[in-house]
């Protein structure tokens, strides 16, 4: 038992080091935001005697930080349900129905996977003032469903690839049909595979920058991660408001991440190997 | 096919289009058209908005491969290549090497926190670094001084020398952690008894490293390459919010360059004309990795 001990020591040590890296950063940063501007200069992680909530209630309300919030809320959770509907759709189509064409379509879909947002940003944007939804929520949530279905279609073709193909017919057989057939008896077994994907769909959404930056001007529709670069121009000297502000936008991500990071380290490993 | 048939008979074979449709829809209209549409735009001079458009060809593209500015930012993009993709994997290949593949009581909380940077916004990380950089009160100048090196002490992102540097090291940060768990997953795949057996001839751990680790972990490189190269090509966040490009043009990355052309100089086509050239090479070093992998596989 003490030798195994010993043998696993070096382990840890390098372990926690590489881990402290990751960790002393961001938790310096947290520790900020509880602290005045006099204290800042006192070291990263001098403790502070009382913690000092007025940050948080700066950027919150003068910052706006609870309009980006709504706004940022809004659009994730719009995408994350039509991104996923849509998902569920088109890789029951191509895992278990007749799908004429399907190579070429797999193409057109890896090609989604690897196009940058600089690629399609210019028309996008035209596109948008044209029909007149440039500065509205929809100028960020379509373009963002439209590319999460690359992975999406990947990623659900291979749970339906993998579902019992017997139960698929067994529920032919009783007279489902293929619609009733998916959402009856197949969608009860997807939950992991969906919850998967709810989850990276979340994150990617609730982080994704340049879209939001370039397709909304408005401040009020402004979403969080887009609110914090701009406030960051603003108070830049301002450490712990500055501080404040990273964790609002920060602390969703790694709630829903703390809570379902099985699914989503899976989905991020998983997924990475098989696209 | 034929099976799935027999459960329906009489069923189209153009069914699984109806399930297909609105994604195909969506996906053509925001993806597909504007993809062509960015194509089209780099043959004009246009500002974006005016009924002016010149039709130039290929001189956007002509123009392009003597500008200093955007060449200057591809060199910037190939140095972060290094930052966000060699530099990782390598540190991702020695730790997940040290660690091996005995069982480690706990790894789920480190896994938890090394994977962090991956779901934090690169907005927030960038607030983050620039505060760890900060000349005066970051933390970074301040333990340099408290351990007596305060000569050693920078602006880092004001710095001429060292911004692209010290933005590419954040890049190193934000990437290790994602590429040492994806090569410990795959490492739990490698027989145990490879290990023994050529440690029975004698193979030491630089040697197993080259001849089992490596070769058995190739579909994990090639994931960490395509997707580390990819982030180091495409940076836009991070650079927007620690630096600007700057200073001077320091730091300017292709992404950055691409907006700033579009949407603040309005020069559309010109920017159009660079969103292409990136896209190219992204998509040719996407392939290329992906042609290795399958030669490769083909191969075993």
């Amino acid at each position: 038992m003490r030798k195994t001990w010993r043998n696993a020591l070096p382990r840890y040590l390098i372990l926690t080091i590489f881990m402290l890296f990751v960790l002393l950063p961001i938790s310096g940063m947290f520790l900020s935001a509880f602290k005045t501007d006099t204290q800042i200069i006192q070291g990263p992680f001098s403790l502070t005697s009382s913690l000092n909530p007025e940050n948080f209630e700066r950027a919150w309300i003068t910052g706006r930080f609870n309009v980006f919030f709504k706004n940022s809320v809004f659009v994730a959770t719009v995408v994350v349900i039509l991104s996923v509907f849509l998902s569920t759709l088109t890789g029951y189509a191509f895992g278990m129905l007749p799908l004429p064409g399907k190579k070429w379509l797999l193409t057109l879909i890896i090609l989604g996977f690897m196009v940058p947002f600089e690629a399609v940003l210019i028309p996008l944007y035209n596109l948008m003032d044209m029909i007149g939804l440039r500065d509205t929520y929809w100028a960020i949530i379509l373009p963002q469903v439209a590319l999460s279905l690359s992975f999406g279609t990947l990623w659900m073709s291979s749970f339906f690839e993998e579902a019992p193909k017997e139960l698929a017919d067994a529920a032919a057989i009783d007279g489902c049909s293929r619609w009733q057939t998916l959402w009856l008896v197949l969608w009860p077994l997807a939950k992991p595979a969906v919850t998967t994907l709810v989850v990276l769909f979340f994150v990617w959404t609730w982080n994704e920058f340049l879209l939001a930056l370039v397709m909304v001007q408005d401040e009020a529709l402004r979403t969080l991660p887009v609110g914090l670069a701009f406030f960051q121009g603003r108070h830049s000297g301002n450490i712990p408001l500055m501080a404040a502000g990273a964790i609002i936008v920060a602390v969703p991500t790694i709630l829903v991440y703390i809570l379902f990071q099985r699914f989503f380290i899976r989905g991020m490993l998983g997924g990475a190997v098989k696209g | 096919m034929a099976r799935q048939n027999a459960a329906y008979p009489g069923e189209s074979k153009w069914k699984g289009w109806l399930y297909l449709g609105p994604a195909f829809l969506l996906y053509t209209i925001f993806v597909l058209i504007p993809l062509i549409g960015t194509l089209y735009n780099s043959l004009f001079r246009w500002d974006g908005f005016s009924a002016n458009r010149e039709f130039i060809f290929l001189d956007n593209f002509k123009q392009l491969f003597t500008d200093s500015e955007f060449l200057n930012a591809l060199k910037n993009n190939l140095i972060f290549v290094i930052f966000f993709c060699v530099l990782p994997i390598i540190i991702g290949l020695a730790l997940s090497t040290l660690l091996g593949r005995i069982p480690i009581k706990g790894l789920t909380f480190f896994r938890t926190v090394l994977f962090l940077p991956q779901i934090i916004s690169m907005v927030v990380i960038g607030v983050i670094w620039r505060w760890m950089f900060n000349p005066v009160f970051g933390p970074i100048n301040l333990s340099l001084k408290s351990i007596g090196l305060g000569g050693l002490t920078r602006t880092w992102l004001g710095d001429f020398n060292w911004a692209l540097p010290s933005v590419g090291a954040v890049g190193s940060w934000v990437q290790y952690g994602f590429c040492m768990l994806l090569f410990l997953a795959g490492m739990q795949r490698i027989p145990q008894e490879y290990y023994e057996a050529s440690s029975l001839d004698g193979a030491d751990q630089w040697q197993q490293l080259k001849s089992i680790t490596i070769p058995s972990l190739r579909p994990e490189i090639g994931v960490a390459l395509v997707t580390t190269i990819v982030a180091a090509l495409r940076v836009f966040d991070l650079v927007f919010v620690t630096t600007r490009g700057g200073p001077g043009q320091a730091t300017m990355v292709a992404g950055f360059l691409i907006y700033r052309t579009a949407f603040i100089q309005k020069n559309f086509g010109y920017a159009s004309a660079m969103a292409i050239v990136l896209t190219v090479i992204i998509l040719f070093i996407s392939l290329l990795v992906r042609r290795f992998q399958q030669r490769d596989e083909d191969k075993s």
